[in-house]
C-alpha cells in the first residue's frame, strides 16, 4: 500500500498545512517535529509563491512574508532531507505548476524523491494537464495527489478512479481560508467517490474550528486545515510552534471521538 | 491542434473549482460562435455601437518626414470607448448574456478593458465588477471614475505588485467562488483555454479590416503589420488573418520600460522564459525558481509579465518577431504622432509607433507599413506631463 493511503490506517486523519520558510525555516523546521508529535497523519508544506490564485489572503501573505525572508525550493528540498529519517508522518509539497516547472519537471523530481519527500499537490494542474508531472513522479516513486471541488460533478468518476494517496475533497467555492460554516458539498462529493473507489477523503479549505474538524471527519477520512494554522504563525512569529502544537492537539482529538 | 494548444503553449492550467466554467464556457462559445442570430447581433453591435469598421488612416505628413515607407493607422483608437476593448467585451458579454449570466467581472490595467467591460455591461443590462490594482487605481484615477459613471463597481486589488497580474488574480479568486451567475470577461488573448481562441476570435475584426481597407487603397496587402503587445489582443486581432500571408511582416512591440537589460521592464519574450501561470503555457517573465516577476512599464497596460500563448507559439516558429521598446522611445512617439498628425494615441500603441519610427526609414517609398493604434491617449496625458516633469492640473 501506498504510503501515504496508510496513512489513512489509523482512525481519521489530521492533515495539517504550514506555508514552508514562515516566518523562517528554522520555525518550519520545528513546527514539522511538533506536528509530527501532535499526531499528524500527514503533512503539507506550502512552497511560496508570487501569485497562489488558489489561496485566500491568509496564505497569500504568508507567501510574501517567506519570499521576503528568502525562502526558496532549493532550502525547502534540503530542509525535508535533513528532518526527514526523524519524521513519521509523510511530507506532501504543496506547490503551484511554475516552480516545479521552472526548476525543470525532471530536476525538481528527482531531487524531490532523494530527500524523501512523498508526493505532492499542485492545485493549478487540473486532471487534464498533469501527464507531464504525473509521469516522472510515479517513476520516481512519488505521489501526484488528485484534487476534486464541488463543480466538479461528472468529472468526479474520472478523477477518483485515477488518484492514488488520497482523494483532496474542496469543501467549498472559492480559495482558501477559514469559513464560519461548511455546507453539504463535501458529504455529497465523497458519496459520489464512495460508488467507484475506496480511496481515502480528505477534507480541505474552510475548516477552522475542533466542532467543523469534528463534523467533517464523521464522512470523511480526513480534515485538511490550512489558513487556521498559518494565522497562528501570522499573529505569533517565530513564538508560535507551542500554540501550533496545542491547536493541532485538539484538532487531532475532536477528530478521534467517535 | 490539441484542443486549447498552440504548439506546446496554451492549455488550462486553473484550479479544479474552475474547471467547470471554463467548460462550460468552451461548450457555450462553439455553439454560439457560428449561430447566425449571435453572428448578426454582435456584427450589428459592432457597428452600430462601437463604431466599426475603424478607419485605416494614411498617414501622409509621418511617412514624408520619416522618409521611408507608407504608414498607415489602424485608429482603434476612434472606436466608442476608445480602444480595440470593446470588440472583445461587446462579443463575451452577449455570450454571457446567452449562457444566461447575469454579472460580469473583469480585470484592468490601464482601466480600457475595465472601462469597455462597464460600458458592454451598462449597454447589455449585467451587473459589473471591475478589479484594479490599488497602483493603477492611482495612475488612471479618470478611468476609475468613468467606470463608476457607468454603474461598475471598482475593487482596489492589493496584494503583490498592486498591478495587472494581482488584479487577474483577483478576478480568478473572484470567479472561482461564484460562477453560476457571473462570467469572467478576461481582457485578452491569454488565460485558460478557451480565452486565447475566443478573445483573438472577437478581435480578428481588426485584422480583416485591415486587410480589405489596404487591398482598397493600395490594391495589395501590407508589407508590415505593427501591434503592441502586453497580454496581446490588439496585436493577434491585427496579425491573425495575415498569418497564412507569408509575405506579410508580423511585428509585436513589447514594454521594455527602463530597458531590456534592466530589472524595470516587461518584455516577456525578449527577457521571460517558458512557464506556467494564470492558466496558460507561455512566456513569463520570472526568476529562476518560477517566481513572476515584479514587471515595469509606463503603460499600466503592457504592464503584465505574460504574453498570451499564440504569440508565443508565432516567435517560437518565427512567424513575427518580436521588439522591445523603452518608456522613452514611447513617449517620444506619443508625442512625434501628436505634433506630426494630431493624433493623441495611448501610451501602450505608442510602443508600436515607436518602432514604425524606426523601422520606416529603412525601408524603400513602395513598401507599406500599418501600425494598430489600440486606443486614445487622453487618459495618458497626465502620466506624459509628470513623466517629462510638467506640472499639470485638472
Amino acid at each position: 500500500m501506498n504510503k501515504i493511503s496508510a496513512a489513512f490506517s489509523a482512525g481519521k486523519a489530521f492533515v495539517p498545512f504550514i506555508t514552508g520558510g514562515d516566518p523562517d525555516l528554522e520555525t518550519t523546521e520545528k513546527l514539522l517535529y511538533a506536528l509530527d508529535q501532535a499526531g499528524a497523519a500527514i503533512i503539507e508544506i506550502g512552497i511560496p509563491f508570487s501569485d497562489p490564485i488558489a489561496e485566500g489572503p491568509v496564505i497569500e501573505a504568508a507567501d510574501m512574508r517567506a519570499l521576503q525572508a528568502g525562502c526558496t525550493v532549493d532550502k525547502l528540498f534540503d530542509l525535508v532531507a535533513r528532518v526527514r529519517p526523524d519524521i513519521q508522518a509523510p511530507l506532501l509539497f504543496m506547490t503551484y505548476y511554475n516552480p516545479i516547472f521552472a526548476y525543470g519537471i525532471a530536476r525538481f523530481i528527482e531531487r524531490a524523491a532523494a530527500c524523501g519527500l512523498d508526493g505532492l499537490i499542485v492545485p493549478d494542474l487540473p486532471f487534464e494537464e498533469r501527464e507531464e508531472l504525473y509521469q516522472p513522479c510515479k517513476a520516481r516513486g512519488l505521489t501526484l495527489i488528485s484534487l476534486i471541488a464541488p463543480t466538479s460533478d461528472t468529472r468526479i468518476r474520472q478523477i477518483a478512479m485515477e488518484s492514488e494517496g488520497f482523494l483532496y475533497c474542496v469543501s467549498s467555492l472559492g480559495v482558501t481560508g477559514e469559513r464560519s460554516a461548511i455546507d453539504d458539498s463535501a458529504k455529497y462529493m465523497i458519496e459520489k467517490v464512495r460508488e467507484i473507489s475506496d480511496i481515502p477523503c480528505a477534507v480541505g479549505f474552510g475548516i477552522s474550528t475542533a466542532e467543523q474538524a469534528q463534523a467533517i471527519s464523521a464522512f470523511a477520512d480526513g480534515v485538511i486545515i490550512g489558513s487556521a494554522i498559518v494565522r497562528i504563525a501570522a499573529e505569533l512569529g517565530r513564538d508560535c510552534v507551542d500554540a501550533i502544537s496545542a491547536y493541532a492537539k485538539t484538532i487531532k482529538q475532536a477528530i478521534a471521538l467517535p | 491542434m490539441e484542443k486549447g494548444r498552440f504548439g506546446i503553449y496554451g492549455g488550462q492550467y486553473i484550479p479544479e473549482t474552475l474547471m467547470r466554467a471554463v467548460t462550460e464556457l468552451e461548450q457555450a462559445y462553439e455553439r454560439w460562435r457560428s449561430d447566425p442570430g449571435f453572428v448578426s447581433e454582435l456584427q450589428n453591435l459592432l457597428a452600430q455601437y462601437a463604431g466599426r469598421p475603424s478607419l485605416l488612416y494614411f498617414a501622409e505628413k509621418m511617412s514624408r518626414d520619416l522618409g521611408g515607407a507608407k504608414i498607415y493607422l489602424k485608429r482603434e483608437d476612434l472606436n466608442h470607448t476608445g480602444s480595440h476593448k470593446i470588440n472583445n467585451v461587446l462579443g463575451q458579454t452577449l455570450l454571457a448574456k446567452k449562457m444566461g449570466k447575469t454579472r460580469i467581472i473583469a480585470e484592468t490595467g490601464a482601466g480600457q478593458h475595465g472601462v469597455a467591460a462597464a460600458t458592454a455591461a451598462a449597454l447589455l443590462d449585467m451587473e459589473c465588477e471591475v478589479f484594479m490594482g490599488a497602483e493603477d487605481m492611482e495612475r488612471q484615477a479618470l478611468n476609475v471614475y468613468r467606470m463608476e459613471l457607468l454603474g461598475a463597481k471598482v475593487n482596489r486589488v492589493t496584494s503583490g505588485t498592486s498591478t495587472l497580474k494581482d488584479a487577474v488574480n483577483a478576478t480568478m479568486r473572484e470567479w472561482a467562488g461564484r460562477m453560476t451567475d457571473t462570467h469572467y470577461c478576461l481582457g485578452s488573448v491569454m488565460g485558460p483555454h478557451p480565452f486565447p481562441v475566443m478573445v483573438r476570435d472577437f478581435q480578428a475584426v481588426i485584422g480583416e479590416e485591415i486587410k480589405v481597407q489596404c487591398m482598397r487603397f493600395e490594391g495589395r496587402l501590407p508589407d508590415a503589420v505593427i501591434a503592441c503587445v502586453g497580454g496581446g489582443s490588439n496585436s493577434i486581432g491585427s496579425f491573425y488573418t495575415f498569418i497564412g500571408e507569408e509575405e506579410v511582416e508580423l511585428i509585436g512591440c513589447e514594454a521594455a520600460g527602463k530597458g531590456v537589460d534592466t530589472a524595470e521592464n516587461a518584455a516577456s519574450i525578449a527577457n521571460g522564459a517558458v512557464g506556467v501561470f494564470h492558466g496558460m503555457k507561455s512566456y513569463f517573465c520570472q526568476d529562476e525558481y518560477g517566481q513572476i516577476a515584479p514587471v515595469y512599464s509606463i503603460s499600466a497596460g503592457l504592464d503584465y509579465p505574460g504574453v498570451g500563448p499564440e504569440h508565443a507559439a508565432l516567435f517560437d516558429r518565427g512567424r513575427a518577431r518580436y521588439v522591445p521598446i523603452t518608456d522613452e522611445e514611447a513617449v517620444d512617439a506619443f508625442a512625434y504622432l501628436a505634433r506630426s498628425e494630431g493624433i493623441i494615441s495611448a501610451i501602450e500603441s505608442a510602443h508600436a509607433v515607436a518602432y514604425a519610427m524606426r523601422y520606416a526609414p529603412t525601408l524603400p517609398k513602395d513598401r507599406i507599413l500599418v501600425v494598430t493604434l489600440s486606443g486614445r491617449g487622453d487618459k495618458d496625458v497626465a502620466a506624459i506631463a509628470r513623466y517629462k516633469g510638467v506640472s499639470v492640473s485638472e
